[in-house]
Parts: structure tokens; C-alpha cells; sequence
């Protein structure tokens, strides 16, 4: 299989999600048989193509700097699971 | 002349008027045959006041979407005020909108301000978008009337809508099976005559697949054609968003509206708006069709590839020249795409973080789960390895806020875009990603649209994909190059498999020849009564 249990534990702390024994076990398996197929692109001679990340011919679209209106502080923490009205909350990041 | 071409009325308007014996108290209108199109006379000429046409909509919600469950939240309040005061203002002889009075159902994933949006996510229950998405702002400033918010896969990941966090939308031509996605409930909707017009999303196939499977007309417009501002997010250089009707001049009136340019999104195309419902009547000229030989090959549906093929012949005989077109990289696009779109999700994704808006964890009892993890591990000296208690809170949100897709496509983008692996997999699908635009530039070169199938078999059972991700990935064969390409493109019904399920023509265009591609499918559908055919209602088991 192209990918071990263990590509799928690291890939998921990279990707920042807590997943059980058995979601492990079935990520193996269901990715490594999704790799294998997208692995056909190798396949294809790709060489000197110009990677395409977007269809259309638009280039440094950037609009006048000029100060607009945003959100609000009391909209912008209105959907936040924890604030105390001046901050977000998250739980401690240094020590305990 | 093919099987379906209009010979005489059709015989399915009976079941209207058996809905209508069996509900005396509905109103006196035809929600079944008449068009967006047609409605908008009717609205004018005063025969139905916007709130009727409403009531009536929202009976029909009633009668069948308890089966259906095309609906997340139906707005009966909101969405007869809004009625009312456009009532008002044509009594009162204002300027009106070009939707003024309609009915229009929206997908699920489009913000409006103050009113739920949860992209068929667990992650967005309690989500109230501060601001609204300029799609949202047209339909408003057009005059419709918005009467609900319609059932989606989750962060429109899935072909089935199966992959909704809140319910199933059931097939309304068979309720054992799947609309398509993952706009399946605003094709539902439409299938089922409880709204003339919806609105929904194509990523890789969102809105094209569910319309074919539903047996109604989808467009995925152009990348940049339509504002994504205020579109939550999926695989930002694919998304875009498109009308859902019951005919190809409704789609067209649809799209006018919200086409545009949005200074507010920056990968929207400045190019002018064709007046597309006004010009969708008129047939093509020397119309030049291309028949794809990769997508008539293997594993495409007899019954399907019959009715491509004499869809093919009703051009034919309004003149249309047929040409053979090779698309060599066309078998490429399913792998293609489930790279980009996964490693475009999974930093799409990345906000949903349980700190500024959306699900978070219970945070006291995830610090007991790291105190216990930790008194294990310092007995065995390892404790380096422990998560912080900030990155298992974001840990824990996301493994309990998003579903098993939504986190599959996300470990795969992570994976994709990771140390080492990069250039062989995303680099390498943005090389074959421009291989298939160019497989599309030469097509175009020989012929105004191409024409074949929208998917290889008509909608199956519920249940019947749901372990297999790589053949639901398979679903989306013919329709995900056109979103890799940014080309335009369109479902309409073309014709019924032998068990009456609805089978879709799908057109594409070049970019930004959205005109002519609404006026070829307009002068298929002017010739045939696919579009006019309703699910046999009396038939519904309630399940």
C-alpha cells in the first residue's frame, strides 16, 4: 500500500485532526487505494508544461487602498465559541 | 422522429389535477407545467400575487418534502413578508426586479446575513454569516423571493448529497434513490414543482450530475462568470456558483441575474453580461456540435448512450453539423481532480479551527483526556509526543465537527501537498490540469459546444456508494474536467431509462460563450418534451 498507518497518524496531526483507531485503519486502506489512482498522472509526459492553478488570464487584481468599513469587533466574535468580548479564548498555549 | 419528440400534449398534466382532487383547498395554479418564465406574466398581468404563487410553493414543500427532504429550513415567514412587500410595490407601480415575485430555493452554502448557513455540516450548526454573498444580494435586489435553504453534501464534498450531516434528499422520480450532488436538494426541489428556480454550486459536477439525475436543467457557468464572494469555500479555483430550473430559458433568466463582475472577488471576470434570456430564443446558425470519443467508451450505460445519441439527431435535423472530437487527457480528469480539489479543501478548511466561529470541542473534557494521556506516557518517558492542549482542542473540533468525506478529502490534500510529495502529486495535476485545458482550446477550435453524457449510469440506490469513495469519486467522469478547464457547462433532460429514471444531456462551451451555449440547449429543448415530464406523485410510497 502506498501509504502506512503511520503516513495517515503524521498526516493527521499535519492536518489537525484527532482520528480513532478505526478511522485509521480505514483512512489506510481508502487513501492508499485513492493514491494508487491518481498515481496514473504519471503516466503522462508532463515535461516542460506550465503548471495550471487557475483558468482564467487575471493578474494581480488588487483594488484602490483606500480605508473601507469591515466588521465590527461585536460581529466579528459574534460566532466565536468563547470570547470575553475583546478576544477570542483558547485554551492555554503556554504551559498549563 | 426520436421517441420524445413533441408529437401531441403530453398526458402527464393528470397528475396536477389529481394533486389538486386530492387538495381542493390548493390554489389554482399549475406549479407543475408552468415556467419561472411564464409565472413572471402571470405576476405581471396580476393573475397570481407574488404571496399565492408563494402559498402555493410552500404547500407543495409541505405535501412532499417530508419524502423528499430536499429542505434544511424552510423560511415560510420571512419568505411571505418578502412576497407581500413585493406585492405591495407592484401596486404601488415601482421599478421592479427581473425575478420580481419568485419563488428561488438556495443551496446551503451561500451567507446571508443573520440567517443560518451551515454547508451541510455539523461545523456550522450554529453559524450566523455576518455579511451577505453577492449572489444573495442580486437575487435580492432582482425581487425574488428566497423560501429556504436546500440540503447539500457536506462543504459540498459527495455526488449523492448523502454525505449531509442533516438528512437525505430522496430522487423524486424514485425515492429509493439519490438526487445526485451535491446540490441534490435544490435539483429535488425543482423535480418535485416545489419552486420554479434554485441555485447551486459545481465544484467538479454539483450541479450538472444532480440536475441530470432529477431531470432538470443545471448550468455551471465559466470560472469568474458568477461572484464566489460569500460562497463558503470547497476548492476555491473550481467553485462556482449556477441556476438550477425546469427549462433552459429559466436557467438563462437565472443566470443573468446573478452573473457579473464583483469587484469583492478577485478571480471574478470583468467580461459584460449577455442578455441571456432574451437571446436564448434564438436558435444557432451552422450550430457546430463535437461528440467526445473518450466519453462514449466503456462502462457508459447503454440506455444513456442511446439517448445522447439521438438527442444528437434532433440537432441534426434543425441543421446542426456533428463532428468526431478526441480529448486525449479527458480519461485524466477524475485523478486530476481529487488532487487539486482535496489540497485546495484541505487549506480551505484549515479556518475551521473551533476559535473563530463554528464547532468547538468540550474543552475541560479534552483537557482530562490529555491529563490521563499524560499520566500514561510519563511512565514510559515519551511525553515529547503529546499534543499542546490549544492543538487537540483544534484536533478534537474537527474530528467531531466534520464528516468522514469532508475529513477524507482533507487528509488526502494534506497528504498531496506534504514534505516530499508535493511535485509528484499537486505540481504534476497542475501540468495535466493545463493538458486538459488544451484538449478543450483544440475542441473549440472545431466546434461551438460539445454534447455526450452528463454521468454513466442514472441515479442509484441509497446506500449503494457510501463505502466506496473511489467509486463515487468515478461519478464525476465527465462532468470535473470542465471545472479544471473553466469552461461552461449544462444539464438538460434528454430522455428516461426503461425503469423511468431521467437521463441528462450534458453541453459544454468555451468560457464566457455561455450564450450560445443556453441557445443550443434552448433549440434541443424547443423540440422535445423531456423538460415537461413530472414524477408520477400518486406512485410516491411515504417512507
Amino acid at each position: 500500500m502506498p501509504l502506512s498507518r503511520s503516513d495517515v497518524e503524521r498526516v493527521s496531526l499535519l492536518a489537525r485532526l484527532q482520528l480513532g483507531e478505526e478511522e485509521l485503519d480505514r483512512l489506510t486502506e481508502q487513501l492508499s487505494q485513492i493514491v494508487q489512482y491518481v498515481e496514473q498522472l504519471s503516466e503522462l509526459d508532463t515535461e516542460g508544461v506550465e503548471p495550471m492553478a487557475h483558468t482564467l488570464d487575471l493578474q494581480d487584481v488588487v483594488r484602490p487602498d483606500e480605508r473601507r468599513p469591515g466588521l465590527s469587533r461585536e460581529e466579528a466574535l459574534a460566532n466565536a465559541p468563547r470570547h470575553d468580548d475583546e478576544c477570542y479564548r483558547v485554551p492555554a498555549v503556554l504551559g498549563d | 422522429m426520436p421517441h420524445g419528440m413533441m408529437t401531441s400534449a403530453t398526458g402527464f398534466r393528470r397528475y396536477s389535477e389529481i394533486e389538486r382532487a386530492t387538495h381542493p383547498q390548493g390554489v389554482d395554479m399549475d406549479l407543475e407545467q408552468t415556467s419561472a418564465t411564464d409565472l413572471l406574466s402571470e405576476l405581471g398581468s396580476g393573475n397570481c400575487s407574488s404571496v399565492e404563487l408563494t402559498e402555493a410553493c410552500l404547500q407543495q414543500v409541505a405535501r412532499h418534502d417530508d419524502t423528499i427532504g430536499a429542505f434544511l429550513q424552510v423560511e415560510t415567514e420571512s419568505a411571505l413578508a418578502r412576497a407581500a412587500s413585493i406585492d405591495q410595490q407592484r401596486a404601488a407601480g415601482d421599478p421592479l426586479g427581473p425575478l420580481a415575485g419568485l419563488p428561488v430555493a438556495v443551496k446551503d452554502i451561500l451567507c446571508r446575513r443573520g440567517v443560518p448557513t451551515t454547508c451541510g455540516s455539523r461545523m456550522l450548526e450554529n453559524y450566523l454569516p455576518p455579511y451577505n454573498a453577492t449572489v444573495i444580494e442580486r437575487l435580492e435586489n432582482a425581487g425574488a423571493v428566497i423560501i429556504g435553504r436546500t440540503n447539500m453534501d457536506e462543504f459540498a464534498m459527495g455526488s449523492s448529497t448523502e454525505n449531509s450531516a442533516y438528512q437525505l434528499t430522496r430522487n423524486p422520480w424514485d425515492p429509493e434513490r439519490i438526487p445526485g450532488g451535491s446540490s441534490g436538494g435544490s435539483a429535488a426541489c425543482l423535480a418535485a414543482s416545489m419552486v420554479p428556480l434554485s441555485i447551486g454550486t459545481d465544484t467538479g459536477g454539483s450541479i450538472r450530475q444532480p440536475a441530470a439525475l432529477c431531470g432538470v436543467v443545471g448550468v455551471k457557468p465559466s470560472y469568474g462568470r458568477v461572484s464566489r464572494y460569500g460562497l463558503i469555500a470547497y476548492a476555491s479555483s473550481l467553485d462556482q456558483v449556477g441556476p438550477l430550473a425546469r427549462t433552459v430559458e429559466d436557467a438563462a433568466l437565472l443566470l443573468e441575474v446573478i452573473a457579473g463582475h464583483d469587484p469583492r472577488d478577485s478571480t471574478s471576470a470583468p467580461n459584460e453580461v449577455p442578455r441571456y434570456s432574451t437571446t436564448v430564443r434564438e436558435p444557432l446558425e451552422g450550430l457546430r456540435i463535437g461528440l467526445v470519443k473518450e466519453h462514449f467508451g466503456e462502462g457508459l450505460d447503454n440506455e444513456i448512450a442511446s439517448a445522447i445519441e439521438q438527442a444528437v439527431r434532433v440537432y441534426e435535423s434543425l441543421g446542426a453539423s456533428v463532428h468526431d472530437i478526441s480529448m486525449p487527457h479527458a480519461g485524466y480528469g477524475v485523478a486530476t481532480y481529487y488532487i487539486i480539489a482535496p489540497c485546495e479543501a484541505s487549506s480551505n478548511l484549515a479556518r475551521y479551527d473551533g476559535v473563530h466561529y463554528g464547532y468547538r470541542t468540550d474543552t475541560e473534557a479534552m483537557l482530562k483526556e490529555l491529563q490521563a494521556e499524560r499520566q500514561l506516557l510519563s511512565t514510559q518517558e515519551d511525553e515529547g509526543n503529546l499534543d499542546s492542549p490549544l492543538v487537540r482542542m483544534y484536533r478534537r473540533s474537527r474530528a467531531e465537527g466534520l464528516g468522514a468525506e469532508v475529513k477524507r478529502r482533507i487528509m488526502l490534500g494534506t497528504y498531496a501537498l506534504s514534505e516530499g510529495y508535493y511535485d509528484a502529486y499537486y505540481l504534476k495535476a497542475l501540468k495535466v490540469r493545463r493538458l486538459i485545458r488544451g484538449d478543450y482550446d483544440a475542441a473549440f477550435k472545431q466546434v461551438d459546444v460539445l454534447a455526450g453524457p452528463v454521468t454513466s449510469s442514472p441515479a442509484f440506490r441509497c446506500g449503494e456508494k457510501t463505502d466506496d469513495p473511489l467509486s463515487m469519486y468515478l461519478e464525476d467522469l465527465y462532468t470535473v474536467t470542465a471545472n479544471l478547464a473553466g469552461v461552461a457547462g449544462i444539464s438538460l433532460p434528454c430522455g428516461f431509462t426503461s425503469s423511468g429514471l431521467p437521463i441528462g444531456l450534458q453541453l459544454q462551451s468555451a468560457p464566457f460563450q455561455e450564450e450560445r451555449l443556453l441557445r443550443a440547449a434552448a433549440m434541443y429543448q424547443a423540440e422535445t418534451d423531456w423538460h415537461t415530464r413530472r414524477p408520477p406523485w400518486h406512485d410516491i410510497r411515504r417512507i
